[in-house]
């Protein structure tokens, strides 16, 4: 009964050299591997002993999973490119500014270095208790601790809950959501090719998990498609610390503008839901509309239909209105 | 030239930059085993039974330590392992085994059967009628007569928006509070939450002990070092000289290892126990539960003004989470308070209470900093009121040399808050900055503000003790810590200036109480750098005139006909004379008594007289008490200035630039000091803006336990443009004229944030820490927040 955090329990450890190694890895160990990319998500987990994998298998020294390469017309980024390497990438930060900066947004330099992209959009929820190994739902229990009368939840969310209302801490997700990005995952010998908005699941469709990967799958590469290259973009992250911090709340859009019109628009939001939000709604208000503070202001009244506040994250409402609405008013002239 | 007053290379410096210096977990003993602690999940339990049977068949399991097999202590004082845990997080007992894996594989086998016991977070709570008590027999002790401290329904009704105040622990009043508040032009009134905050030192308080012939070593992790011994001694019940204790790079302590730790006996009783060496290393995860924190505040206060801006009075009832043992924060709030503003008049009640959170403890200006960082922007409330600068408000109230304060009309050795606001003002702009107060650039406001912030500095009285080897060199023996503040080498520097030595011809002995240290006060409350700086100066004095009189002895004249410098005793006028230092102690041990340490003065301490008697014979000793007296007591003053915009959209803050100015004394050592003061001030922002203590009220344990979720701030939240300044005025009662500096920063970084934030909200003071974006969207669009008085949250 006795508690030890802190102190990773043993585990096999292989380091395939190639995809076709590690699928093959996961394929013989099932439900028993663990999938470790940059180790941010993975160590906290382990060095609290609440997730025991009996195998990991560790992508570190597959090179061509780091690879960030063209694409047809678009990128192909490996799924263990660091976080570093997007944002020092030049093709990137030319054509899709809005990647860089969320991945500038990830936590610290140091992160940075470490993470990986597809470790960014993998990872679990940060929801306190369940970090904690509280027996809640998503831990397989019978109870959400978050949401209970008491709880300390202001950093939980005001959309989607079903039953869970933890929420995505991914940065580069709503980014990715806005770029259109597609995710490569693959299974043995079959190779999917999926919407990032399609990668992410909610608790109402399976509550343990935060993304469609189960075992066996492997995420090797995010695609960025040629659509919104050169877009007029918007990203803002608030968080409660400015050094390094998961995100209290952040927007992403994407816009394509027709002299002062919004031709299209992409508008994403993270930190309100179990998973990255696209604001269709926001998007049809927007588009064919002359961009000015009144549209605006309007976007960000539309985003935040339908919100319900838990007790102690009723700021995250204006926080989310005023992020769509800043987004939008970055392309008023 | 002297020493004092450059920047030198401290001798510590190439071991921590190059990774050499070996910390507490870095040492090994033969035969040395591993152990790990049993932790309390609930915040109040009763041990009903403990089956370690499983545990202890386990491969490489050695033993068990439990309650029974420690000291018994009784509460509120701290136990070392505990049958009845008194906050989430409490060490129930402890496992040893060969290796830390096989230990913390049979703490994960032992079962506690735990009986939940009531408990309580929030002092307020526990004050409610019926509430629950944090210990079984009541929430306040005092000199071993317990109370359960009630406060009626109609004192929580009548307070309205205001924080409730019934009868009080604590009381005392100077001047008529009532009738200066009936004659005040202006009256402000606030209620204020302050957190408690984790200490959070980057080395956690690790210990490794073993025993041999009957002497117990100990390598551990301590503020100080000669106190930490005497402190372990005491919890072993042994002689102080069978403690052999070793800490010579400790990283870090904020007030939370002053002489040591609770826990750093779990390793020596376990060690007596067995028979073996044994390490306790303790995680991040455990430090922040055994770690220590700063008491959190719930205060009302009222400050009455006079239109020109003098604060003519204050009441100020404080209600502080003491945790399950106790701390003292409040008594400092209520000096502080008086002597930062100097009121006519003023009442101060307060309400110790204790609660089933992790223990409290100093914490870098302890009380000063929460009540600094919480008053201040009351201060430009009231300023605003009457329609007076900041600044002025601030120059007008701070107090002058011929201050008294507190219920015992406490004095001073020395002030200049007032320069150093002055100073402060020049260095920071703020003539110009202030004009930029409450303007709006797109959804962006700005703000500036000012935290004044004085703390205690200094004491007197300690040992101070030099050898001047064959070799020629200066051995300075220190008693005192090294926690990175390089006190070690700064105080050693008064004894050598005496003597008129380079650098380079000193040697500081420390961390390791076999090398003979002196009797030296304990590393907090920045006393170190005023008391030692005093006591090595005595040692040296006594050194010099030991030289004199060997010089006389040897070469004929009189003692007086010498002087010492350059590493010479000389006649003077002729300094190329006499004799080298080399051969004064070749002399010195060839004369032995006094002047080889032979014969010791009575007045110094028996722990200085054993070290001093251990050196005897191995050159010329000096040695003496700090005797140089003094009245009153010793404060340091910092000031901060802060410039931040707030965004009004999400509510984010960001520091712009940072200036402080400190009324110190005499500067030992400029770049260290500057070092401190905004090691300090950073310290305080992350109290006002970020670090944060947060429980489930339901579950009674905390979720704070990480850096990524207790946020203390990093050096990428700070601003590139800080700048620093000292007044640089000796305090007159010390012969070296220096004072401390640790403390009065935290205060000074808080405030300046408070108030500038303050400020950027058009004075709308949000009166709770930390200032983070929810608290502040929440207020600016009229969303439900925390509760006016709601503690650990976050």
């Amino acid at each position: 009964m006795g508690t030890i955090r802190d102190m990773i329990a043993p585990f096999d450890f292989f380091q395939p050299a190639t995809v076709d190694d590690a699928l093959a890895l996961l394929s013989e160990h099932g439900d028993d591997a663990w999938v470790l990319a940059g180790g941010l998500d993975s160590f906290d987990w382990f060095k609290d002993r609440i997730k025991r994998p009996k195998v990991v298998v560790d992508l570190g020294v597959i090179e061509s999973l780091s690879a960030i390469s063209e694409s047809g017309d678009g990128l192909e980024i490996g799924a263990m490119a660091s976080l570093t390497s997007i944002v020092n990438h030049a093709r990137i930060r030319a054509d899709y500014p809005l990647l860089t900066t969320a991945a500038e947004h990830v936590a610290t330099p140091q992160i940075r270095n470490q993470g990986t992209l597809g470790g960014n959009v993998s990872q679990d929820t940060r929801c306190w208790y369940y970090r904690s190994g509280w027996p809640c739902y998503r831990a397989g229990g019978n109870t959400c601790y978050a949401a209970a009368p008491q709880a300390m939840n202001r950093e939980h969310c005001i959309l989607g809950a079903s039953r869970c209302v933890a929420v995505s801490p991914s940065d580069t997700a709503p980014a990715l959501f806005a770029l259109d990005a597609t995710m490569v995952v693959r299974h043995g010998r079959r190779e999917r090719v999926i919407d990032a908005e399609d990668f992410f699941i909610g608790p109402s469709t399976d509550i343990t998990r935060m993304t469609i990967l189960e075992a066996g799958d492997l995420l090797t590469s995010i695609r960025i498609p040629a659509q919104w290259a050169g877009a007029r973009v918007y990203y803002e992250k608030v968080r409660d610390r400015g050094s390094w911090d998961f995100a209290l709340e952040s927007v992403a859009a994407a816009f394509r503008m027709d002299g002062d019109m919004v031709a299209d628009a992409r508008v994403v939001v993270n930190g309100v839901a179990p998973y990255p939000v696209r604001l269709e709604a926001v998007e049809r208000s927007i588009i064919g509309s002359r961009a000015s503070e009144d549209l605006a202001i309007g976007a960000g009244e539309v985003a935040i239909q339908g919100v319900r506040s838990l007790r102690h994250n009723d700021y995250k409402v204006p926080m989310m209105r005023n992020l769509v609405k800043r987004a939008v008013r970055s392309v008023v002239a | 030239m002297a020493l004092i007053g450059q920047d030198i290379a401290p001798p510590d410096l190439v071991a921590k930059i190059t990774g050499r210096a070996k910390y507490a977990e870095d040492f090994r003993a033969e035969g040395m085993v591993f152990c790990k602690m049993l932790l309390s999940p609930m915040p109040h339990a009763r041990v009903r039974r403990i089956d370690a049977s499983k545990a202890l068949r386990m491969e490489g399991v050695i033993d068990i330590l439990t309650a029974d097999d420690v000291p018994a202590s009784e509460a509120p004082r701290e136990p070392i392992l505990s049958n009845e845990p008194l906050y989430e997080g409490a060490p129930i007992l402890a496992v040893a085994a060969v290796d830390e894996t096989t230990a913390a594989a049979a703490i994960e086998a032992i079962d506690v059967d735990l009986e939940p016991l009531p408990f309580v977070l929030d002092p307020l709570e526990s004050l409610r009628p019926g509430g629950p008590d944090a210990h079984e027999q009541g929430n306040y002790a005092s000199r071993g007569e317990w109370q359960s401290v009630k406060w009626t329904e109609q004192d929580f009704a009548d307070a309205g928006n205001h924080m409730p105040r019934g009868e009080a622990l604590m009381e005392w009043e100077k001047g008529d509070v009532e009738a200066a508040f009936a004659q005040a032009d202006h009256i402000v009134e606030e209620t204020i939450v302050h957190q408690s905050i984790t200490h959070h030192p980057m080395e956690p308080r690790s210990t490794m002990a073993y025993w041999q012939n009957g002497k117990v070593y100990c390598h551990t992790s301590t503020q100080s070092v000669a106190r930490t011994r005497v402190s372990l001694a005491g919890t072993l019940d042994m002689d102080p000289e069978d403690v052999v204790l070793v800490s010579e790079f400790c990283g870090g302590g904020f007030g939370s290892k002053i002489a040591g730790t609770t826990h750093m006996a779990v390793p020596a009783l376990f060690s007596r126990k067995i028979g073996r060496p044994v390490m306790l290393r303790v995680t991040r995860y455990e430090e922040n539960y055994i770690g220590r924190a700063r008491p959190g505040f719930q205060c009302w206060v009222k400050m009455g003004v006079r239109t020109d801006g003098k604060v003519t009075a204050i009441d100020l009832f404080l209600v502080q989470d003491s945790g399950p043992h106790g701390a003292s924060d409040w008594n400092t709030a209520g000096m502080i308070a008086d002597l930062t503003y100097t009121p006519e008049s003023m009442r101060f009640r307060a309400m110790p209470i204790y609660t089933n959170t992790p223990p409290k403890a100093a914490q870098r200006g302890p009380g000063g900093a929460q009540i600094i960082s919480m008053l201040e922007p009351i201060l430009d409330k009231a300023a605003r009121a009457a329609g007076v600068d900041r600044l002025e408000m601030r120059l007008l109230n701070a107090p002058d040399a011929d201050v008294t304060f507190g219920p015992n009309e406490t004095t001073l050795t020395s002030v200049h808050a007032k320069e150093a606001l002055r100073q402060g003002a020049a260095l920071f702009g703020w003539a110009e900055k202030s004009a930029l107060s409450g303007t709006r650039v797109g959804s962006k406001a700005s703000g500036v503000g000012i935290g004044l912030s004085p703390y205690t500095a200094g004491s007197r009285g300690f040992d101070g003790l030099v050898l001047i080897k064959p070799d020629g060199k200066l051995y300075v023996h220190q008693g005192i810590g090294n926690l990175g503040t390089h006190s070690i080498a700064d105080t050693a520097r008064a004894a050598a200036d005496v003597l008129g030595l380079e650098w380079d011809d000193v040697e500081v002995v420390w961390g390791n109480t076999a090398q003979q240290l002196p009797w030296s006060s304990v590393q907090a409350g920045s006393q170190t750098t005023h008391a030692h700086t005093r006591a090595n100066h005595a040692a040296g004095l006594d050194a010099k005139r030991k030289c004199q009189e060997v010089a006389a002895r040897a070469l004929g004249g009189a003692a007086d006909d010498y002087d010492v410098g350059g590493g010479r005793v000389f006649r003077r006028g002729r300094r190329g004379s006499g004799l080298t230092l080399a051969q004064v102690a070749e002399r010195a041990i060839e004369y032995g008594g006094r002047f080889d340490g032979h014969e010791l003065p009575e007045s110094i301490h028996t722990v200085t007289t054993v070290a001093a008697g251990n050196l005897a014979g191995q050159g010329l000793l000096g040695v003496a008490k700090d005797e140089f007296g003094g009245e009153g007591a010793i404060y340091s003053w910092v000031v901060g200035f802060a410039r931040v915009e707030v965004d009004l959209e999400t509510g984010d803050v960001e520091v712009m630039d940072y200036t402080a100015v400190t009324d110190c004394g005499t500067v030992l050592h400029p770049r260290s000091l500057g070092a401190q003061v905004f090691g300090g001030s950073i310290q305080g922002m992350g109290m006002a803006m970020t670090q944060r203590w947060v429980f489930d009220p339901k579950w009674g344990v905390s979720f704070a336990k990480r850096f990524y979720t207790a946020r203390p701030p990093g050096i990428l939240d700070v601003p590139l443009d800080l700048k620093w300044g000292a007044v640089g005025i000796a305090d007159p009662q010390s012969p070296v004229g220096a004072k401390g500096i640790g403390e009065p920063p935290v205060g000074a970084g808080a405030a300046a944030i408070t108030t500038a934030v303050a400020d950027a909200l058009g004075g709308n003071c949000l009166c709770r820490t930390p200032l983070t974006p929810d608290v502040i969207l929440a207020d600016i669009e009229g969303r439900r927040g925390f509760g006016r008085l709601e503690q650990h949250v976050g």
